[in-house]
């Protein structure tokens, strides 16, 4: 899934501070799941909002929502909030979100405010820990490491590793991260197909990531 | 000859080489330069040019290893993949080929995170690049210069070839250490001509790897030559033997250092340095030394002499 965190709440504060009347549009995806925001911190962050206006002597007005998901246009119905009373929305859905609200609504006076940091596609190691595990590279290599991603978990993105400040199992550039080149040599051991890796794996092609510009998939057979 | 550098013809003519290194300026002066390299100049066979190590800001390594040719002195210009892409790589060693310099020693490169060291600010929310990665790069090299094209495949301009003698670096000793041995013949493979290792303090455990370099063959395809630190006091070398990435410190080489300061200190460094290197020397592959002095480039005649690496062979022109 992709992880967020809502960003610190002065921050916010300060975002929302020209409008009067703000949507709180949280997201039912990725982000309920990763608990930063769903309609549980939707809820709390519209009332940490309205709590800090009456502290600072500011009269503004908040409504609240949560869609489906921010990132699909059947959802976009779901906004139960007339718009023309609105002056912002401030989203805690991912990035995604942000854009596609932006491009969808038809209130085009309407700013759309970002409430949370996107930061990476990852998995929830443990309650409250979540990790990276991908980068959408656009052309997966994972059959070739025995399932661990260098692209995502190296700090160098090196096809060839582990580097020389490889340590201990441990990255040279935080003790806390582990080496992922040692775990996919301990992986590949494990599975007896240590041999492959003597395989030089050539320079990658980068065009198919972000670097070849903003990515669009169409697949014809289920357009309608 | 691949590049005809001397550090070539020396390897060829199976003398054993001693290179040097030389960290560039955080400045614009040319002085301070010329005076390392005095320290240097017939002592080593070629002098290591730095490019921005520990991902902070220094004169560029193309043009202090060039400044070095017009000194008349050889460098082994090193070639990062942190703050270059493919294009700007070829771009550069196109220009360095042009300028003199026959020797390139290709690098992943420190991460950008190390530039925040002691006193220093750098640049730790620098954007990386590492579109290739240092086997990579050694594949560029080597397409350059032995099929005379770019990596992407088209033509290098006719009489105008790019010409480098290509090193790696190789660390022996980090765990994984049986992959270590791999990965160095990849790097074998990829067209490293010479490797030049991480600092070697434990010299039986770097003469085990070395024998599984030699039951590989790989010394044969590429010559090895012993990465030796110089030790300055007991308190560096037990941080680097916590703290840096596959350097080992015997205790007993730490116990040597305990309780010296100042100038016992100094010569228990000199000692144990020539030590070191003639320990390696007697290892089978291992076909010279590069010295890393470390802000100590004028103690590297020092160093020689105690080592006998004196005097340097001649190179015909």
């Amino acid at each position: 899934m992709i992880i967020a965190e809502r960003k610190p709440f002065d921050e916010l504060f300060e975002m929302i501070r020209p409008y009067d009347r703000i949507l709180v549009l949280g997201c039912g995806g990725c982000v309920t799941v990763c608990c930063s925001g769903g309609e549980k911190e939707t809820g709390l962050l519209a009332e940490e909002l309205r709590l800090a206006c009456a502290t600072h002597g500011l009269t503004k007005t908040f409504f609240e929502g949560t869609l489906t998901r921010q990132c699909d246009p059947e959802y976009m119905e779901e906004i139960k909030t007339p718009l023309d009373q609105v002056d912002a929305i401030l989203t805690l859905a991912c990035g995604v979100g942000c854009n596609f609200v932006t491009e969808r609504i038809k209130e085009r006076r309407v700013v759309v405010l970002p409430a949370v940091n996107t930061t990476f596609y990852g998995a929830t190691e443990e309650q409250g820990v979540w990790a990276e595990k991908c980068v959408g590279c656009g052309n997966c290599i994972l059959h070739l490491t025995g399932g661990l991603c260098p692209m995502a978990r190296c700090a160098k993105n090196i096809s060839n590793g582990p580097c020389g400040g490889s340590n201990r199992g441990k990255c040279e550039i935080r003790q806390e991260i582990d080496c992922i080149w040692a775990k996919i040599i301990e992986r590949m051991t494990e599975l007896g197909r240590l041999d492959e890796l003597e395989k030089i794996e050539p320079p990658r092609d980068w065009s198919k990531t972000r670097h070849g510009g903003p990515r669009k998939i169409v697949r014809e057979d289920l357009k309608l | 000859m691949k590049s005809g550098s001397n550090l070539e013809q020396l390897l060829a003519r199976g003398e054993f080489v001693v290179t040097g290194e030389l960290g560039p300026p955080m400045g614009a002066g040319l002085a301070a330069i010329e005076k390392k390299a005095e320290f240097l100049r017939g002592h080593v066979d070629a002098i290591n040019v730095t490019d921005n190590q520990t991902a902070v800001v220094r004169m560029s390594s193309v043009s202090v290893a060039s400044h070095l040719v017009r000194l008349g002195l050889e460098p082994v210009m090193q070639m990062t993949c942190r703050d270059r892409n493919r294009i700007a790589i070829q771009s550069d060693l196109l220009g360095a080929s042009a300028l003199g310099i026959k020797n390139c020693l290709c690098l992943a490169g420190d991460h950008q995170s190390f530039s925040r060291a002691g006193k220093l600010l750098g640049h730790p929310g620098a954007k990386n690049v590492y579109d290739l990665d240092s086997l990579h790069l050694l594949m560029t090299l080597k397409t350059m210069r032995d099929e005379n094209r770019f990596l992407g495949g088209d033509p290098i301009e006719e009489g105008m070839p790019c010409r480098m003698f290509i090193g790696a670096a190789w660390t022996p000793l980090a765990e994984p250490i049986p992959f270590r041995v791999i990965r160095l013949g990849k790097k074998s493979r990829a067209g490293a001509d010479f490797v030049q290792t991480q600092g070697v303090f434990d010299v039986a455990q770097f003469a085990e790897q070395m024998k599984k370099v030699r039951n590989r063959g790989i010394h044969e395809q590429t010559a090895i030559l012993a990465g030796i630190i110089v030790p300055k006091t007991a308190g560096m070398l037990k941080y680097m033997n916590k703290s840096v990435a596959g350097v080992t410190v015997p205790e007993a080489l730490i116990k040597r250092f305990e309780g010296k300061k100042g100038p016992e200190a100094t010569a228990e460094g000199i000692k144990v340095t020539a030590e070191l290197i003639n320990q390696v020397r007697e290892i089978e592959g291992v076909r010279g030394v590069h010295l890393m002095a470390i802000e100590w480039e004028h103690k590297i005649p020092e160093i020689v002499t105690a080592a006998g690496l004196l005097p340097r062979p001649k190179i015909e022109s």
